[in-house]
């Protein structure tokens, strides 16, 4: 599975990166390079794995519904970029702009 | 080929808010309309180091409503990451459920002109929602308000089961009053408690395989997505009758202009790379856990109505009247428990009653009249000591001074005389001033009868007992 | 006191000195920012230290100096100053991960492993250097610049946490945090000549941890000594219930058995500690065996079998690690977008920009490196060949560690790294980098503690031995630690 511009830009893509075309020649030669290796794992016999679950833990622990909001020491105002009457501010986008890519 | 020949394939993807008092993943108020961004903390702006933990409310109620939609639900389920970027995202992720989900394989009963039916509901799944963009609030920027972000959600995904847009109304009018009955959620489409995206397809009546579909989003109401659906099914079938292809796509649509304009999401962004919430351990659900929420689970609408319709005899349609909410519905029970009377409450509930929670806009619990007052009033009735028409004028009064029935009719002199002196005294006069008509009666004119009923009635100002007034007459014309 | 009195000494002394109303927790916070100078720690030369304010330590040293006359008596680590990475969230002093996209970002909420610190009379007094992200084995991928080893400064101090370990190392604080999703404690440490920790999975709370790869990710601690190293780990260990990972777990006495060992003439009698030849390749450099051979051979003489095993998958750590570890990165790191908090681009034009000129101006090489990584393999058509394996071959190294640690074998002592300190800028290729965690990765893919300690030097350079337990076994881990420094002596250092 080789690595191609097509990939990285694509990836760059959804992960929010700007990458420019000479940066994305190194790149495409980095991931192929490093994929490489990541090859040899194709040759390991996992069939007796069942699906696996991403933490050790056997069971998440629930929080009672009543268990108040954790306190913040700092006013949101100190950390935020752009902040306008309480709201975060961010460049305009057209109300309608990604709206295919958002279903809460 | 006319639209005609054309069939319309629905599902529904339907977002339902859990009422719970913190958020899914934090203890944050769910409160609607607080300040901006007053109800957030590390967790759910998503700073640098923080962590989620699940409420276990949240749980509780999304188990609830999975149970009643007749689903099975997984002992074991798994919390995945679905990754996309957008501002009122503050993880860059959601935290939902993927290939895991919380419950499978329900139901929903529902009933159209064409007649009744079963909808498939695939999956019910936990998730969180996302905080709110205002677009239009400044000129040139958009503001982000998170109060919303992390309220807790579930998702309810339908078959592709809905035929017509008439099927996915009731599709979603059941589906919002069996919500309503389970206490889960306010599900008010207006305030956003209950969303709903449908996926649509056109295919040739009797072809099984199913067309190319689209998504339509953004409709605000349950006529709105009657609307959105025939404007795109007429759209697809203008386009298969010219035999151009469907392209698969998202459309929002636009409730002002009626019509549904296509999104400006960039194709093949939608990889959404979906893997466990490794921050979150797999949900699992003990058998008395979930025994305990099956316990809980109130009777629903469906086994509600069958249940009046044997204990009270009453219409389907005033089944449907009075079963139309849970808060209605033990109004109506108490009422025509207690005065015996069934028929009566269901008219009063659906008359006098409804007006009076219309008019207030209040909900039953909070109405002056009792069902046990009510109960009362249609006894008076039934025993004749108040007219039907003074019962209108009582409930009335009941209504504004909280008095109870006897009280209100006493005070307002609207109790019926029904002592044979009393009438017989006037049946005495009416005879002295009308000799004529009475000597033609007693002479045997029967068809004489109504017109002195009515002298004595309006010498007693409608007070007199007409029953009981016929009675005498008749009694007194046959000794004559 | 010269500040040297101080700084020589370990953290539980400096507790009981401070406890006992024998020195005011002010002098002994001067006295490491006194070191720290003395060392050059900052930009000029170490760069182990990121971010500090002697003013805000001294006022803590004294408002927990006032806390003692009340309460007659200390914490266990009263008055102990303490570096912590970077990346581990502290009030008033900032947490930038050593990277540009958190540029003076302070936290508005602190780590509960640093309240656990501060609760034991702890003081803060540094944020160390680190690889950006923790992204990194040698520290020079700080968007703040290298960090130097104290040792050698042509080399690097090994990384991730390579302020923490270089910070201990220096004599600057007894006492560091670090985190591991890779080795990135115990090679520091090794490289430093220092005492590195990576607790069990679940035993140390990540709230405040700013998270690398949720599923591998620990708080680990550093120390001159095994003891200390064991003591901030005991304070630091714990269930908290704003991390739904972190294990109920009761935690024991770290510490106890010392005393009772440190008289006994076979400390490890029958115990069973394994070789994992795996761990043992042909290429690995002649001094780092031998120096682990003399390790094996104390153990020996302390009444511990050596006995010879196998952990077949291990070798496949590197390819796995680098799957699992990128792809959660991708998605952790998506909250840098310049919305709510940290640097934003201000040249932007549409949202879409924003973010994208944020994040690239933000994040360094590796971190996009690594970003792209993750999000290649988590994406369509190749989630199951790359990330889905990835799970699965890690389930067989775990499994691995269950069968040995299942068959009597009580612990494992492995080389930490498969070299020295290298020199600053040497390794350049970033697989090649990626290899100097080969042998540490594995426990953090297994879940099961491990720690590094110096067993000797080759050319001066301290070598590093890697002791390993099945979960939650950190006592007994601790306990052979103990007996294998005291047996090698100041030879560990030589
Ligand atoms: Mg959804
Ligand atoms: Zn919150």
């Amino acid at each position: 599975m080789a690595v191609t511009h097509d990939d990285v830009r694509h990836v760059a893509e959804l992960a929010r990166l700007a990458v420019d075309a000479e940066r994305l020649d190194h790149l495409v030669v980095e991931l192929n390079g490093i994929l490489r290796h990541m090859d040899e794992l194709a040759k390991v016999n996992t069939a007796d794995i069942e699906k696996h679950v991403a933490t050790p833990i056997d069971s998440t622990p629930l929080r009672s519904d009543s268990s108040g909001p954790l306190q913040l020491a700092l006013p949101r105002e100190s950390f935020a970029p752009a902040m306008r009457d309480g709201l975060f501010i961010v460049p305009r986008l057209a109300s309608h702009e990604d709206g295919g890519e958002r279903t809460p | 080929m006319s639209a005609a020949e054309w069939e319309m394939v629905v599902g529904l993807e339907v977002h339902v808010q859990l009422k719970t008092r913190s958020k899914a993943f934090c203890g944050c108020s769910t409160d609607f309309g607080s300040a901006p961004n007053i109800n957030t903390c590390p967790i759910c702006l998503a700073l640098p180091g923080a962590l989620p933990v699940l409420n276990e409310k949240a749980v509780e109620l999304a188990a609830r409503a999975a149970i009643a939609l007749g689903c099975k639900l997984h002992p074991v389920s798994i919390f995945a990451r679905k990754n996309y970027f957008y501002p009122d995202l503050p993880k860059g992720y959601q935290i939902s459920q993927f290939d895991q989900p919380l419950a499978t394989g329900g139901s929903v009963d529902i009933v159209t002109a064409a007649g009744a039916k079963k909808v498939g509901v695939t999956r019910v799944h936990m998730e969180e929602d996302a905080g709110k963009s205002l677009h239009d609030k400044y000129p040139a920027v958009t503001a982000i308000d998170l109060n919303r972000a992390g309220v807790p959600l579930i998702e309810i995904v339908s078959e592709p089961d809905m035929r017509s847009a008439a099927e996915a109304g009731a599709y979603l009018r059941t589906l919002k009053q069996i919500l309503q009955y389970l206490a889960v959620s306010d599900v008010s489409m207006e305030e956003g408690s209950l969303r709903v995206d449908a996926n649509v397809s056109a295919r040739p009546m009797g072809q099984s395989e199913l067309g190319t579909k689209t998504e339509v989003k953004n409709m605000n109401s349950f006529s709105g997505v009657e609307r959105a659906l025939d404007f795109e099914f007429a759209r697809q079938c203008a386009l298969l009758e010219r035999g151009e292809r469907i392209v698969q796509q998202t459309l929002l649509w636009d409730s002002t202009r009626n019509e549904a304009r296509v999104s400006r999401t960039k194709e093949g962004s939608h990889d959404y790379r979906y893997f466990p919430e490794p921050d979150l351990g797999p949900l699992v659900l003990h058998a008395e856990w979930l025994a305990s929420i099956k316990a809980e689970v109130p009777e629903l609408p469906a086994g509600k109505k069958s249940r009046f319709a044997e204990e009270y005899g009453i219409s389907s349609e005033e089944i449907d009247q009075v079963t139309s909410d849970p808060g209605i519905a033990s109004y109506y029970e108490g009422v025509a428990r207690q005065s015996g009377e069934p028929k009566a409450a269901a008219n009063w509930v659906m008359g006098e009653v409804q007006a009076a929670l219309n008019a207030t806009g209040s909900s039953p619990d909070d109405l002056r009249v009792r069902p046990v007052d009510l109960a009362q009033l249609i006894k008076m009735i039934r025993d004749g000591l108040v007219s039907h028409a003074a019962g209108k004028k009582i409930f009335a009064i009941m209504l504004e001074k909280g008095k109870p029935a006897p009280q209100v009719a006493m005070e307002e002199g609207l109790l019926q005389v029904g002592d044979d002196s009393a009438l017989a005294g006037w049946i005495d006069e009416v005879i002295a001033e009308h000799p004529d008509e009475a000597r033609r009666y007693f002479a045997g004119e029967k068809k004489l009868q109504g017109v002195l009923v009515g002298f004595v009635m309006k010498k007693s100002a409608g007070k007199a007992d007409p029953k009981k007034l016929n009675q005498l007459l008749m009694s007194r014309a046959g000794a004559g | 006191m010269k500040t040297t009195d101080f700084t020589s000494l370990t953290a539980t002394a400096i507790a009981a000195r401070v406890g006992s109303g024998g020195v005011a927790p002010s002098d002994i916070v001067k006295a490491s920012f006194a070191r720290a100078e003395e060392v050059r720690a900052g930009s000029d030369s170490l760069n182990a230290i990121l971010w500090s304010d002697e003013r805000l330590s001294v006022r803590d040293a004294d408002s927990l100096a006032e806390g003692l006359t009340k309460a007659g008596k200390g914490g266990a680590l009263a008055g102990v100053p303490v570096g912590v990475k970077d990346n581990i969230a502290t009030l008033e002093l900032p947490t930038t991960c050593a990277s540009k996209i958190l540029a003076g970002y302070v936290s508005p909420y602190e780590a509960t492993a640093v309240m656990r610190l501060r609760e034991a009379g702890a003081i803060v007094t540094a944020k160390t250097n680190m690889d950006e992200f923790a992204m990194g084995s040698s520290t020079e991928n700080s968007a703040y610049g290298t960090a130097r080893n104290p040792l050698d400064v042509t080399r690097v101090p090994g990384g991730s946490s390579g302020g923490s370990a270089a910070m201990v190392a220096a004599g600057i604080t007894p006492i560091a945090l670090g985190s591991e999703t890779g080795g990135s404690v115990r090679q520091p440490a090794s490289f430093c000549g220092i005492v590195g920790v990576k607790p069990t999975y679940g035993r140390v709370s990540r709230y405040g941890l700013v998270a690398f790869a949720s599923s591998l990710d620990q708080i680990g601690t550093m120390a001159r000594n095994v003891d200390d190293a064991a003591l901030a780990m005991e304070i630091i260990s714990g269930e908290d219930s704003k991390d739904s990972t972190s294990s109920s777990n009761v935690v024991g006495s770290y510490r106890d058995q010392f005393v009772s060992q440190a008289t006994s003439p076979a400390p490890l009698e029958g115990m069973r500690i394994g070789v994992p030849e795996e761990y043992f390749p042909e290429s690995l450099d002649e001094g780092i065996r031998n120096a682990c051979l003399r390790s094996l051979e104390a153990l020996k003489s302390l009444g511990a079998d050596i006995v010879d095993v196998k952990l077949p998958h291990s070798p496949l750590a590197i390819p796995v690690y680098y799957i699992i570890a990128p792809a959660e990165a991708s998605s952790n790191l998506a909250r840098f977008d310049g919305v709510r908090y940290g640097a934003r681009a201000a040249r932007s034009g549409s949202l879409r920009e924003m973010f994208a000129e944020t994040r690239s101006d933000g994040f360094g090489p590796e971190v996009t490196r690594r970003i792209l990584l993750g999000t290649y393999v988590l994406s369509a058509g190749y989630y199951d060949a790359y990330y889905k394996k990835a799970q699965a071959v890690r389930a067989l190294i775990a499994r691995d560690f269950q069968s040995v640690f299942g068959n009597g074998i009580h612990a494992l002592f492995t080389p930490t790294t498969p070299s020295t300190a290298f020199s600053i800028g040497a390794v350049t290729d970033p697989y090649e980098m990626y290899l100097s965690d080969i042998f540490t990765v594995t426990a953090n893919l297994a879940g099961v503690p491990a720690m590094s300690m110096p067993i000797g030097r080759v050319a001066g350079l301290p070598v590093g031995g890697q002791i390993i337990a099945g979960p939650f076994n950190e006592a007994l881990m601790f306990r052979v630690a103990y007996a294998l420094e005291a047996a090698l002596g100041p030879e560990a250092h030589q």
